[in-house]
């Protein structure tokens, strides 16, 4: 990419304030009332995907299922919404990597150096849902999906171990991908797909988008039972 | 051919801490100033107003305020045998990229540098003997001492509106205070933050250890307050959507909420925004600079002429800065000399994780810099004898407002990191777990260095700055005793399991997010040789370059950086003011 289509697909960002006030700024603050710049909500219904096949969208809600299992403390990471909440990610500029640094020659480095990896997030799920889809047909007859809880468990271990070969795709580099983003939609504000209904929040205990605890500061070491408040609630 | 702006007084490169509290003190003495800034203009009604302010995922996880990698990086070696590769990914590089830099987004801790950390050099020397140093350290006076700084720190307290208590007022000693520091001309403006549970037990643990707490100096406002520019800040509500978010309140110390606004105000200032700035450009006899050449955000190229340059474009920029436009000479580790790249420091950190039984820490309240700490082995304040070592480091907890998706892996060792056991241990640690935080000084050496790399670029086609960086002796051996002493006060405080951290047993990493405070490699200095400013800040060579951030600390304190930042700025203000403005040349004789 050369700069322009770099600030070209920055401008997408979602967060990256910047646009009508450019160039020379002087004599006064440059505000603007009414124009609090609200993250960029993607606008297909709540079950329609963007990003994945629905075959894909199945291999990603087992393996959400598996990470965060349905139990007495939350429904399960494909009820909270985590397979919505990846696809719409991946479809848009973290799926592409746009913050990323892509130039230059890829070379492998030490651990120390980090991933130096072409694949952009989108790129990972892509091929590495491909290449486990093949794994898990060859070593048991089928896709991730269908396996039992107990192997499905046993590929995650295997991919976390960095033990399973997934060819173009490194099983480690993958897991932690998949690992983080479930967490995410497990765990961000629901405005993004996931948390359905604030699930984890409720279970950490955690009050979610409150802005002054002047009034609780001083309960220091108190169970403070909050109920957790969404953006949604303030923004739409 | 670029396109050539009228001539300025001034131009300032960047604009965090550093250009803004330039900017002010430079118009108020009635120059033309005009800023250039990399990133957009932000507002807090409009890009932090409470209704978007608490989003982990965008400003925390995704990083939204932060200048992204693809933008620019840096490359990383452990040692000059190695390749460098680019760190592509977010790393410990948390650049700012609007106006107001990275004191948009800090945490807000204001700390002073005690008067070891200015003469660490002459200070040990005295003390122990120089074979307290290991071998290749570099370790030198700054040519600034605590007594010179003082009056500028007490400015710059004031006009961030920093909440805390003194430990040391004009020599007397204050209990609650931090009485290691050094002596202060007056009170912070504001009283200290309230307390939380974590800090309360800190403090009682590490007093009944003998060891002297206090609550860390914030840059958050403990009640509504004016500072001596007029700029009036309300109170923190403790959100604890602080570091890496903008404040919704006009409640953080940053310089869009305490000085631009200001300087907004000023006929005779202006600020370019989403403008980078490539190179000085130099006079033909390479002794002064004519001004600075910039690529705006269409992609075009301009000159902007100024009889007076000013690098506050954050510690690596003005090294790299400093390196493109060929200012100084650049530092070759093979030989040694040159003085651009070198002395480079980090922050050395180590510590423990701590893990209670059944507490409500309610660790999202908080604030940035809400934090207590003892300093009773930081700096010089023990004696080393028998040590073979320098330095130490501030052991403090943070109640800095705890997230959900940016603890998901704390969690005590041998925890699995996903399924019901995950859920059930990250539920308990979410209330219950912590970390004792030992930051530490950390000194130059011989082997850390910045160059250009000779291979990767950055979206201009400039070559992207190399970090050659690993611990050295030094750090490894006063992180061990830190490591002690964060374990001893983690089971004094009550916890179940104490677990020893350290950065420095492992090489280090750009990923390892021990710290954001990289220092050096254009650092201040009595000596041509071995620095590449004077004590004012002013390049050696070309008199009229001035560069300002922690590029200038010839090593770290056991501290966060950016009080001594902006104490050196307004030191370099004043000169700049009351002495070249008539002389137009170096400050000190070289
Ligand atoms: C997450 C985080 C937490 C922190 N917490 C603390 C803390 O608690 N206490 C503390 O003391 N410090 C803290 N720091 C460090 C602190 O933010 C910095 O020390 C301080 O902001 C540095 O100020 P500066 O003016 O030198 O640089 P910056 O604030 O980085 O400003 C530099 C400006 O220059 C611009 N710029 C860069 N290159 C160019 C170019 N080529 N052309 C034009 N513009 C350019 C940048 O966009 C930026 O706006 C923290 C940092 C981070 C990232
Ligand atoms: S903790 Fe205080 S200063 Fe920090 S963002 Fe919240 S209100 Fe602002």
């Amino acid at each position: 990419m050369n700069r322009r289509q770099i600030l070209a697909s920055m401008a997408a960002l979602a967060g990256n304030a910047s646009t009508a006030q450019a160039a020379e700024l002087s004599g006064e603050m440059p505000w603007e009332p009414g124009q609090a710049k609200v993250p960029p909500l993607p606008d297909p219904g709540p079950d329609r995907l963007v990003f994945f096949t629905l075959a894909e969208a199945e291999a990603v809600g087992a393996m959400a299922d598996r990470i965060i299992p349905a139990d007495d403390l939350s429904v399960g990471g494909k009820e909270a919404g985590c397979v919505r909440f990846i696809d719409r990610e991946l479809a848009g500029p973290y799926g592409r990597a746009a913050t990323q640094y892509r130039l230059g020659r890829f070379v492998k480095g030490t651990p120390e150096q980090g991933i130096q990896s072409p694949l952009a997030p989108a790129d990972r799920y892509r091929l590495g849902l491909a290449a486990l889809d093949r794994h898990c047909r060859a070593a048991h007859g089928k896709g991730y999906a269908a396996l039992p809880p107990a192997e499905q468990d046993k590929v995650l271990s295997a991919m976390e171990a960095g033990t399973l070969d997934l060819g173009v795709v490194d099983a480690k580099e993958m897991f932690e991908q998949i690992l983080q983003n479930v967490r995410e939609g497990f765990l961000a504000d629901p405005l993004y797909g996931g948390n359905k209904d604030l699930v984890s929040w409720r279970m950490l205990g955690f009050p979610g988008a409150q802005y002054d605890f002047r009034d609780v500061i001083d309960l220091k070491g108190k169970k403070l039972d909050f109920v957790p408040v969404s953006m949604i609630d303030k923004t739409l | 051919m670029a396109n050539v702006h009228p001539k300025v007084d001034a131009v300032i490169v960047g604009l965090g801490w550093c250009g803004s509290l330039m900017a002010e003190e430079l118009t108020r003495a009635g120059l033309t100033v005009v800023a250039i800034e990399r990133g957009p203009w932000v507002e807090t009604a409009v890009d932090f107003p409470p209704s978007v302010d608490m989003d982990e995922l965008r400003w925390d996880t995704r990083r939204a305020m932060l200048l992204p990698p693809a933008i620019e990086t840096i490359t990383f070696r452990n040692d000059p045998t190695q390749k460098a590769l680019p760190a592509r990914d977010w790393h410990f590089n948390e650049w700012g990229y609007n106006v107001g830099g990275s004191g948009t987004h800090w945490a807000g801790m204001a700390w002073r540098f005690l008067p070891f950390d200015f003469q660490p050099y002459s200070m040990t020397v005295e003390r122990y003997g120089a074979a307290q140093f290991v071998d290749g350290l570099i370790v030198q006076d700054w040519g600034v001492t605590y007594d010179d700084l003082e009056p500028f720190y007490d400015r710059f307290e004031k006009i961030a509106g920093v909440s805390g208590k003194a430990g040391n007022l004009k020599g007397e000693k204050i209990p609650g205070g931090n009485i290691f520091e050094g002596a202060r001309s007056d009170e912070y403006p504001l009283p200290p933050l309230k307390t939380t549970r974590l800090t309360d037990l800190f403090c009682e643990a590490s007093a009944s250890l003998g060891y002297h707490p206090f609550m860390v100096p914030a840059g958050q406002t403990s009640a509504a307050y004016t500072n001596p520019l007029g700029v009036r800040m309300g109170p923190c509500t403790y959100c604890g959507y602080c570091m890496y978010y903008g404040c919704g309140n006009w409640s953080k110390s940053t310089p869009n909420n305490c000085v631009v606004p200001v300087l907004m105000q000023r006929k005779n200032f202006s600020v370019l925004t989403e403008s980078t700035v490539l190179r000085a450009n130099l006079a033909p006899d390479g002794k002064t600079a004519t001004g600075v050449t910039y690529v705006d955000k269409d992609n075009k190229t301009w000159e902007q002429p100024a009889d007076i340059v000013v690098f506050s474009a954050f510690q690596m920029q003005n090294v790299r800065l400093m390196l493109l436009s060929k200012i100084g000479k650049p530092y070759d580790h093979a030989t040694g000399e040159g003085v651009v790249g070198r002395a480079y420091s980090f922050q050395t950190v180590s510590g423990a994780n701590i893990f209670f039984e059944n507490e409500y820490l309610n660790q999202f309240i908080g604030a940035g810099a809400l934090s207590a700490q003892i300093d009773d082995f930081n700096g010089d304040n023990f004696d080393h004898t028998g040590m073979d070592f320098i330095g130490g480091a501030g052991i403090l907890v943070v109640s800095r407002g705890a997230r959900p998706i940016g603890n998901a892996d704390f969690l005590p060792p041998g925890t699995p990191r996903w399924g019901s056991e995950w859920k059930k241990a990250y539920t308990h640690s979410f209330q219950n777990g912590t970390f004792i935080f030992g930051q530490g000084t950390s000194f130059a050496h011989k082997d850390a260095y910045l160059d250009l790399d000779p291979e990767y670029k950055d979206i201009h086609g400039l070559p992207l700055l190399r970090l050659t960086y690993d611990y050295n002796e030094n750090d490894r051996r006063s992180a061990k005793l830190i490591e002690d002493k964060s374990v001893e006060i983690g089971k004094k405080m009550g916890a179940k399991l104490v677990v020893a951290t350290n950065a420095t047993n492992q090489h280090a990493s750009p990923y390892q997010l021990a710290s954001d405070h990289t220092n050096g490699g254009a650092v201040m200095g009595l000596d041509p040789k071995t620095s590449a400013l004077n004590r004012f800040q002013q390049s050696w060579d070309v008199h009229n370059v001035f560069v300002l951030g922690a590029s200038s600390f010839p090593n770290n304190a056991g501290y966060n950086p950016t009080g001594t930042v902006g104490a050196l700025t307004l030191w370099t203000a004043k000169a700049i003011i009351e002495t070249y403005l008539d002389k137009r040349g170096p400050l000190v004789a070289n």
